[in-house]
């Protein structure tokens, strides 16, 4: 590996991780969109600040972009007060205006200098290894390296500071305001945050990537933990996981970088998705398989129970009066046999002593909703699980 | 012997979008007392609850808890919201909620420590969800859910106790559960102001009420103003509740 590789991918990494910390907050706040809005209209900001300083590194760009995003979120909420919309048309309407202002700027004035509409919308990673820091003379290494990195450890530091209140205001904004800690200060840090991230993110890795990397490794994370910790955790390993798989994924194809690390990111949560233990769709597919077949088995107990004429407890009367499949009354009778929760004898089924007292439970269960009574049972069975 | 007033409410205006939804609220609520707040719906129950814990801004009137300003007296009050108003899907457990509670004493930055976790673990136990600390918040029922919620504002340590709807959904042995919470808390000299559905256990549970429908209908003892009249009054219609003596 060259040492430019190493960089870029060490500025891609310090990017994932920079935007998945504030990211991971978005998406439990459900605010993805917002993250979507203020990385394209912080564009002017960027634009304007470019012109004042000639410098895509300056931290005068920083600030005016990042005032551009939080002129953003307070447009997007003051639509959004009126209650003649809502909020996702008021999002609508409020990014593409910034955007075209910083389009038609750039269009307008840029034309000799290197900040084109491309650029700002994918990024150019590849690039960002020639831009050099130098202290005294001296190369420190790539300008982009030094604005992400301040930008990432100012951001952990109030993440570190922050994170009781970031929670409960999170969870429960009611709750936070009424024991001090102003919803409104918190999200407005948060929005600063993300606006300040997304312009540091912007130069190495474009308008639209900044979206992907806040908002899908948290979504990855948040389908397979249930500790806000863990998921940040995830969430930054995620990043950092896509944004070095993408790197050699685009070396591989000789294509963009910015679009490799997004590919990566999709692929990521796509395999998440499929396959989270619990919240993942196959999980869930068999889960609800399950639980149609514990509902099945619980009314042919009931079934039994009401019932002690033999015609009604004959092996084919399960098919002919409860009205199932061939199959699913043998998967039925399989499970209650496995269980011992039946007995056959000349095709006449009676319930055992267990299954006798599974009923009853289960019964009681269902019509007094207690959950103290079917405790012991979960383990065995999904349908008391939710 | 007069009694000292916890919370009071004078000239109180709230309104959304210039539409007030409470109009020149007076109102005091002794010292000691488990009280009712009742109204249909819209009459701006959760509003006067939201205002008095200065969540909402009014348009005019103020709000004084033990004669003073809301902010100067957060430590002496606990706040349940409604429990539809967090998102249970959260990634957090029942002992992480129950910690919330003590975030107001702590302050800014300063973090939870062995302390506050050790007075979660005893309001789990007083609300009878110690076995449930390490479960998932949604992994719980909605009347389990309401217990995290109560023993959440047990832990505030708190001098008075707003609730908002904490019955809602909740099995009856839970609303029993609650309820005995409650009047414990009453005992111990607290203040409990609760906004409540079911007008039939208003003279069972509660021992002072207010009735509100956008104006303040009545407030007092429930057994000398808790009758049709007032019912009437702040319901619209011709309200007839049997009091079970």
């Amino acid at each position: 590996m060259s040492s430019a590789q190493i960089e870029i991918q060490l500025i891609a990494s310090l990017v994932a991780i920079a935007c998945a910390i504030p990211g991971t907050f978005l998406v439990l706040r459900k605010m993805a969109m917002i993250s979507d809005a203020i990385s394209h209209s912080i564009l002017p900001g960027i634009v304007i600040g470019f012109f004042i300083t000639h410098d895509l590194n300056s931290p005068v760009l920083i600030v005016l972009a990042a005032l551009t995003g939080i002129i953003t979120v307070i447009l997007v909420e003051w639509i959004q007060k009126t209650g003649l919309v809502k909020e996702d048309t008021a999002i609508g309407l409020v990014f593409p205006a910034l955007f075209s202002i910083g389009v038609i700027l750039i269009a307008k004035n840029a034309n000799d200098v290197h900040l084109d509409v491309d650029a700002v919308l994918l990024g150019e990673l590849a690039f960002a290894p020639f831009d050099r820091l130098l202290i005294a003379g001296t190369d420190v290494g790539p300008k982009s390296m030094w604005v992400v990195g301040s930008i990432l450890l100012v951001t952990i530091s109030l993440l570190i500071a922050f994170f009781k209140e970031l929670k409960v205001s999170t969870f429960d904004a009611g709750l936070s305001a009424s024991l001090g800690f102003s919803p409104v200060v918190i999200h407005y840090g948060l929005m600063t945050v993300s606006s300040v991230t997304t312009v540091g993110a912007f130069d190495a890795v474009g308008a639209i990537l900044v979206v992907a990397l806040m908002i899908a490794p948290a979504a990855s994370a948040y389908l397979l933990t249930t500790d806000l910790k863990k998921m940040l955790i995830l969430a930054v390993s995620f990043g950092v996981f896509s944004a070095i798989s993408g790197y050699w994924f685009a070396h591989w194809l000789d294509a963009s970088i910015s679009g490799s690390i997004t590919t990566m990111l999709g692929l990521l949560f796509l395999m998440v998705y499929l396959f989270a233990p619990t919240k993942g769709l196959i999980a869930v597919v068999y889960r609800e398989k399950q639980q149609r077949t514990e509902v099945s088995l619980l009314t042919f107990l009931l079934h039994l129970k009401n019932h002690n004429e033999e015609e009604e407890r004959h092996v084919n009367h399960l098919r002919e009066h409860i009205n199932w499949q061939k199959v699913r009354a043998k998967t039925v009778l399989e499970l209650a046999l496995k269980n011992n929760m039946i007995v056959i004898d000349e095709s006449i089924v009676s319930l055992t002593k267990k299954g006798d007292a599974f009923t009853s439970k289960a019964i009681d269960y269902i019509i007094t909703n207690e959950d103290s009574q079917i405790e012991d049972m979960k383990d065995d069975f999904f349908l008391f699980r939710g | 012997m007069k009694k000292n007033i916890a919370v009071k409410v004078d000239d109180l205006t709230v309104a959304y979008n210039y539409k007030p939804v409470l109009w020149d609220i007076d109102l005091e609520i002794p010292e000691g007392v488990l009280m009712a707040i009742v109204g249909p719906n819209g009459a701006g129950k959760s509003t006067l609850i939201k205002s008095i814990l200065g969540i909402l801004k009014p348009i005019a009137g103020s709000v004084s808890i033990y004669g003073k300003s809301y902010e100067k007296q957060r430590s002496l009050v606990a706040y349940v919201p409604q429990k539809g108003s967090v998102d249970w899907d959260f990634p957090t457990t029942a002992l992480d909620v129950v910690m919330m509670g003590t975030y107001g004493s702590l302050g800014w930055i300063k973090r939870p420590r062995q302390k506050e976790k050790k007075q979660a673990l005893e309001a789990l136990e007083k609300v009878g969800m110690l076995p449930f600390k390490g479960r998932q918040i949604s992994q719980l029922s909605g009347g389990q859910q309401q217990r995290i919620f109560l023993a959440r504002a047990l832990v505030q340590n708190a001098s008075i106790y707003f609730m908002d709807e904490p019955f809602q959904g909740v099995d009856a042995t839970t609303e029993i559960a609650i309820i005995n919470i409650l009047k414990e808390l009453r005992k111990a000299g607290k203040t409990v102001i609760v906004v409540h559905h079911d007008l039939q256990t208003v003279p069972e549970y509660f021992d002072w009420v207010t009735f509100l429908n956008v104006k303040k209908i009545a407030t007092g003892p429930v057994k000398d103003i808790f009758n049709d009249d007032n019912l009437t009054k702040t319901y619209g219609i011709n309200y007839k509740v049997s009091i079970q003596e």
